[in-house]
């Protein structure tokens, strides 16, 4: 369990070295993402006016206000990852997406890919918004504005974390090993409760 | 008596939304430290104080605790020595969820159910979920209101077992479901379970549990005894905090039950997050607010 300073965009070598359970702070930018984003990414097969290679990208609706040209955050929380499953190959293959930050996880597919191509998932405590948007120095530009909340943000983090490392470029998946931890104790906890 | 304010309950209805999205109670709070203090994953532990440095930065910052600030659903209990207008009750804490939203002002997460339309009120139709209450004894107006967000709302089921499948069916269903939701309703929280009465009452009733505070008990020993049990087989399974691995996958289980039909054996769980946010007030006739969890 090491932990990591990482500063963005991060390196194949950066996201190599990480193994599930380590820990991670951020420092630089996150681009903020979410179904809709992804839907026009994928299905609507839209390109984003914005470079993603080597990013970071956190799944997100934030609560923002616009104050004249500016975004001023709210409050900025993590969504369950799951749903986007099938858009993170993709997102880590043709973008060059390095790390995913999420609550849940991603399945096999995703995992795949981030050991294909160098990418992880960095699991953030989910329902802690408010350490999250204290991290969060500023929403410096927000793409496709129209799919707001859904759009892309591109935010300036400090010390963005700890996230923990749960899926990594080697082919482990801390989500997986924790439920058939728990299956292969089922038996006994069966036994136990009187239900076997 | 001057005239009852149905202004203020709208105020109070509003007050306890925003109370409710930035300070936890103070049982869930005990719990979650307590959780900490005993768990010895090093993952889990790490969980643990980022949870509980949240708890503080929402409180010192006046931030919400999660940026989820869910559906209203609002338990009220009226006193049967300070009868009120029930339908102007319900236009005021319809009318104080939608000011909460775009007065503090905060995502709402309130959508059409087809088009999916969301007309970022936290209302709509149908919407503050409702429950009444009544007291015979009381001489005030109780309100208690939850935000339920989806991460957990998402991960709730009920069946109809039949009589012969026993209680053994309904221990097993409560921690099956537990194992097959994993991190995703951002454990550890509460775990609510409804037993007996119709389809409708038994999802009513495991959302009465989830709104019990941490530490109480079911007062029939036989449900008690069933809480202690499942609370131990799933923190058993090693689920953890988020679903990382850990010690504590629940803080507490609580059961509701009711009578049920000759010919059924209902259950429904339903499921909180560790925010388990709540917040509670008392309006009395004379127009003075308590408020508390």
């Amino acid at each position: 369990m090491a932990h990591h300073n990482l500063a963005t965009p991060l390196s194949e070598e950066a996201v190599r070295q990480l193994k599930v359970r380590d820990t991670v702070t951020v420092n630089g930018h996150i681009f903020g993402i979410r179904d809709a984003t992804q839907i026009r990414m994928f299905d609507e097969k839209q390109v984003p006016p914005v470079d993603l290679k080597g990013a970071i990208c956190l799944h997100t609706a934030p609560s923002l206000k616009k104050v004249g040209d500016k975004w001023e955050k709210i409050c900025v929380g993590t969504t369950t990852s799951i749903r986007m499953e099938r858009f993170t190959p993709p997102l880590i293959e043709k973008y060059g997406v390095r790390a995913i930050v999420g609550k849940s996880g991603l399945l096999e597919g995703s995992l795949e890919a981030m050991k294909k191509f160098g990418a992880c998932y960095l699991a953030i405590v989910g329902g802690a918004a408010a350490l999250e948007t204290q991290q969060i120095e500023e929403v410096e530009e927000v793409y496709w504005e129209d799919l707001h909340p859904e759009a892309i943000y591109k935010f300036r983090v400090k010390d963005f974390g700890p996230l923990i490392v749960a899926m990594d470029s080697h082919g482990n998946h801390l989500y997986f090993d924790v439920y058939s931890q728990a299956k292969q104790k089922l038996p006994e906890i069966y036994g136990e409760l009187g239900v076997a | 008596m001057a005239e009852f304010s149905y202004q203020l309950v709208e105020e109070v209805a509003k007050e306890l939304y925003i109370r409710a999205l930035k300070k936890l109670p103070p049982d869930v709070k005990d719990a979650l430290e307590k959780a900490y203090q005993k768990e010895t994953n090093d993952t889990a532990k790490g969980i643990f104080k980022t949870i509980l440095e949240n708890i503080k930065v929402a409180e010192e910052e006046n931030l919400l605790i999660c940026q989820d600030t869910g559906l209203p659903i609002y338990f009220v209990t009226m006193g049967s020595k300070f009868p009120v207008d029930g339908a102007r009750v319900v236009k005021a804490l319809t009318k104080g969820a939608e000011r909460a939203t775009l007065e503090h002002p905060f995502r709402g997460s309130s959508t059409h159910a087809l088009t999916r339309v969301n007309p970022q009120t936290s209302v709509g139709d149908g919407l503050p979920v409702i429950h009444w209450e009544f007291d015979e004894e009381a001489s005030h107006l109780e309100i208690l209101m939850v935000p339920k967000g989806s991460g957990s709302e998402n991960m709730s089921a009920m069946n109809m077992f039949i009589p012969a499948d026993g209680v053994k069916a309904l221990k097993k269903y409560v921690l099956d479901r537990v194992i097959a939701s994993g991190s995703k309703p951002c454990p550890p929280g509460i775990i609510g379970v409804g037993i007996g009465g119709t389809a409708d009452l038994v999802t009513v009733l495991a959302k009465k549990a989830i709104v019990r505070p941490v530490g109480s008990v079911n007062p029939d020993p036989q449900l008690a005894q069933m809480e202690q049990e499942l609370l131990k087989a799933i923190n058993a399974t090693g689920i953890g905090p988020m679903g990382l691995g850990g010690d504590t996958t629940t803080l507490a289980v609580h059961i509701e039950s009711a009578y049920t039909h000759i010919t059924q054996n209902p259950i429904a769980v339903n499921t909180q997050c560790w925010p388990a946010r709540r917040a509670r007030a008392k309006i009395y006739p004379d127009g003075n607010v308590e408020y508390g969890f």
